[in-house]
């Protein structure tokens, strides 16, 4: 036990100081960073390229619009200017294309009095002065009409407000609408969380104990620590890691969305839409467990495939097998974010190598019974700590065996070094 | 406080590694192991370490059995090298120490001491893919010794090293020895053997073909070797009754023969012929042993 928690240790501390961690870290958080921002990033140079502001030429006959349309228009007159001209429509359109104005406007009436307009610039790149400009010219039209009919603006209001409308369930369990976007949006997440863990640290391990083997420093070990106590303390030393640098971008995660809404910029940020308006406390427990019994899973699997192998090269070999199995699983799961209750995604929920992935994603998207959740999980359980029973076995036979056969048939061989026969 | 080794068997499904080995070691005492490559040696030490499990017999410690509760009073050195290339010498000992229980602070002091010994205190915080291969040797020597164990066992020991390290580290073995600790070696330098050993064993496809007290063995082995230098041709004593061994050297001869009777006989042969430089009987070699029990397939 004691040198369960010195390896533990050293595996960890090693493993945070490498150049490689604290590279793929940083580049993480800087890469996070710029998601969360992205709409104030983009913003940014968006202002850039309309904050000029656009001079619009007015052209009219009745000189009765100018003055209606300026109010209009009047939120955006940093960005939009409306000017009045003398000008006819070919001298404007003239005046226009020499760049004298950003823009022209010709307002000329219909026969029954309605305003009728069309807008000249010199791209129709741009989208938002001709939108500001038809809006306020819908506006007036709106007011014209409905004065002409005799409605008070209050009759307009209610012309205008949605109906009432709004989907509900009858079981009381059942998530809502709401919830389940949220629980999609955190599946989601989640099954990138395990399929990237077990791809990363799940070789991690298995380059971590082939290392040792091939620097032959395995043979001091051996003879110091029982194997049990390796295999788990590298096992729990990497799982810590994991969460150290998940811990990182969560705190960074929140914490740049927090400063940013505290900007006051308002918008929708990449944590208000994962977390909706509260926490969803089970579910983020729920993400925790599976995320913890998928980890220790492949992260045993990795353990003992490792330890079979005597060459660095030759991890990605015994690995490959496992890592298509962590490709399946997100496959599938992939599959039930769209169709969470199909029986084909019931079954796989309790097939121990999917089940992490898919019984959350069942757990957080649907309602499910307490017996399929606690038989999932039992078989999970289960089936790590058998594998941790034959992982130990073949790992302390394994490590004592080197040969550039890296073939399957030694675990067979390894298994074999630690019976007496 | 003795090495205890009953009777032990290790097959590896059909293959048979190690077959009926019994022995003692006593407190104090340095073991040699000898043994052609695959002989078995490799295993008995897997086998003491407790790494293996003997298909039959049981070897103990002070009167128990070895398992991971008590590594704290094992060294292991073993005959393949290795150790983290990455890691700076004091971060390695430290490490290793700490896996046999040792505090960092007595790591420290008797990590100096070692190295002022070895002369490499230098290297202290140099990275081990930075030394030599001698100076990485001596590191893990260090390291399996420096918690300071009753048993120690060292898988040759002073191979791939020239011969002021290897005398170096020759002489830190006969201190620990001195100071009481119980070393079992192995080696394929006999002379390294006859130097340090009292009590030897050689290993011969897994079982032991000879075993016992250095001298003992010596003396027991009756054959004696007489070497005779001079510039001409001494193929007639090649059909000599009791000459056993003929080998054609640069300056002369080198004769096996059953017994003394024998080197007398021939003594009288080549006197009769004439002068020769040099005619004497050698008592027989623990290398002439080990090549006459395992055979001259291997020398």
């Amino acid at each position: 036990m004691r040198n369960f928690g010195i390896i533990l240790a050293h595996t960890y501390k090693n493993r945070l100081m490498s150049k490689a961690f604290l590279i793929s870290t940083a580049i993480t958080l800087v890469f996070m960073m710029f998601i969360i921002n992205m709409d104030r990033i983009f913003m940014m140079f968006e202002e850039d390229a309309e904050s000029r502001g656009v001079e619009v030429a007015l052209v009219e006959e009745s000189g009765e619009w100018f003055l209606p349309l300026s109010e209009q228009l009047e939120p955006h007159s940093d960005r939009i200017q409306l000017i009045e001209t003398s000008l006819n429509e070919e001298e404007a359109l003239e005046a226009v294309s020499d760049g004298e104005y950003g823009a022209a406007l010709v307002v000329q009436e219909s026969n029954d009095g309605l305003p009728r307009a069309t807008f000249y610039s010199d791209s129709l790149a741009q989208q938002f002065t001709p939108m500001q400009i038809q809006n306020a010219l819908q506006h007036i039209k709106e007011t014209q009409v409905t004065q002409e009919l005799g409605l008070s603006s209050e009759a307009l209001a209610e012309i205008y407000s949605p109906v009432s409308f709004e989907t509900s369930t009858v079981s009381d369990s059942a998530r809502s609408e709401r919830e389940l976007n949220q629980a999609r949006s955190f599946v989601y997440v989640l099954l990138f969380v395990i399929y990237f863990s077990v791809l990363i640290f799940g070789n991690m391990i298995a380059t971590e104990i082939a290392t040792e083997k091939s620097s032959r420093v395995m043979e001091i070990l051996v003879s110091s620590a029982s194997p049990v106590a390796q295999m788990f303390g590298k096992i729990v030393g990497i799982g810590l890691l994991a969460l150290t640098q998940y811990g990182l971008i969560f705190l960074v995660a929140v914490g740049s969305s927090v400063v940013s809404q505290e900007e006051g910029e308002g918008g929708f940020t990449m944590i208000q839409t994962l977390l909706g308006e509260s926490i969803p406390l089970d579910l983020i427990g729920y993400a925790v467990l599976f995320f913890l019994l998928g980890y220790l899973l492949y992260a045993t699997l990795a353990a003992t495939l490792g330890s079979l192998v005597s060459r660095i090269e030759d991890v990605n070999q015994v690995i490959g097998p496992m890592n298509l199995l962590v490709i399946v699983a997100f496959f599938i799961a992939m599959f039930g974010i769209n169709a969470p209750e199909s029986s084909f995604i019931t079954i796989t929920s309790f097939i121990p190598f999917f089940s992490p992935m898919i019984m959350f994603l069942r757990v957080g998207m649907l309602t499910i019974p307490l017996w399929e959740f606690l038989l999932s999980v039992g078989i999970l359980v289960s089936t790590i700590g058998i594998l941790a029973i034959i992982g130990s076995r073949i790992f302390k036979g394994g490590v004592l065996l080197y040969g550039k056969s890296s073939a399957f048939k030694d675990i067979k061989r390894a298994i074999q070094m630690t019976k007496k026969e | 406080m003795t090495l205890n080794i009953t009777n032990i068997t290790k097959r590896f499904g059909p293959s048979l590694a190690v077959d009926k080995l019994s022995l003692q070691v006593p407190k104090g005492e340095m073991f040699g192991m000898l043994g052609a490559n695959g002989a078995g040696k490799t295993t008995t030490f897997r086998m003491m370490l407790g790494l293996l499990e003997p298909s039959e017999g049981e070897i103990t410690w002070n009167g128990k059995k070895i398992d991971y509760s008590r590594t704290n009073v094992i060294g292991y050195l073993p005959e393949e090298r290795g150790l983290y290339p990455k890691l700076k010498v004091r971060d390695q000992l430290i490490y290793l120490g700490r896996l046999k229980g040792m505090a960092k602070k007595d790591i420290l002091v008797e990590m100096k001491k070692w190295l002022d010994r070895f002369k490499i205190t230098d290297y202290e915080s140099k990275r081990i893919e930075e030394l030599s291969k001698g100076n990485q040797q001596k590191i893990q020597f260090i390291a399996s010794v420096i918690h300071k164990p009753e048993l120690l066992i060292l898988d040759e020991p002073f191979s791939g090293l020239d011969p002021i390290n290897a005398e170096l580290l020759k002489e830190a073995v006969i201190d620990l020895k001195r100071q009481g600790t119980t070393i079992v070696f192995s080696s394929h330098r006999m002379d390294h053997v006859e130097e340090l050993c009292q009590h030897l064993c050689i290993l011969h496809h897994g079982s032991p073909v000879v075993q016992g007290n250095l001298r003992e063995i010596k003396q027991s082995f009756r054959n004696k070797f007489i070497v005779i230098e001079g510039e001409r041709s001494f193929d007639f004593l090649k059909n000599l009754p009791g000459v056993i061994k003929f080998k054609q050297k640069q300056e002369g001869v080198r004769l096996q023969v059953e017994d003394e009777e024998v080197a007398k006989v021939i003594f009288s042969h080549v006197a009769k012929e004439g002068y020769v430089r040099k005619f004497e009987v050698e008592e027989p070699s623990l290398q002439d042993i080990f090549i006459e029990k395992v055979g001259t397939a291997y020398a």
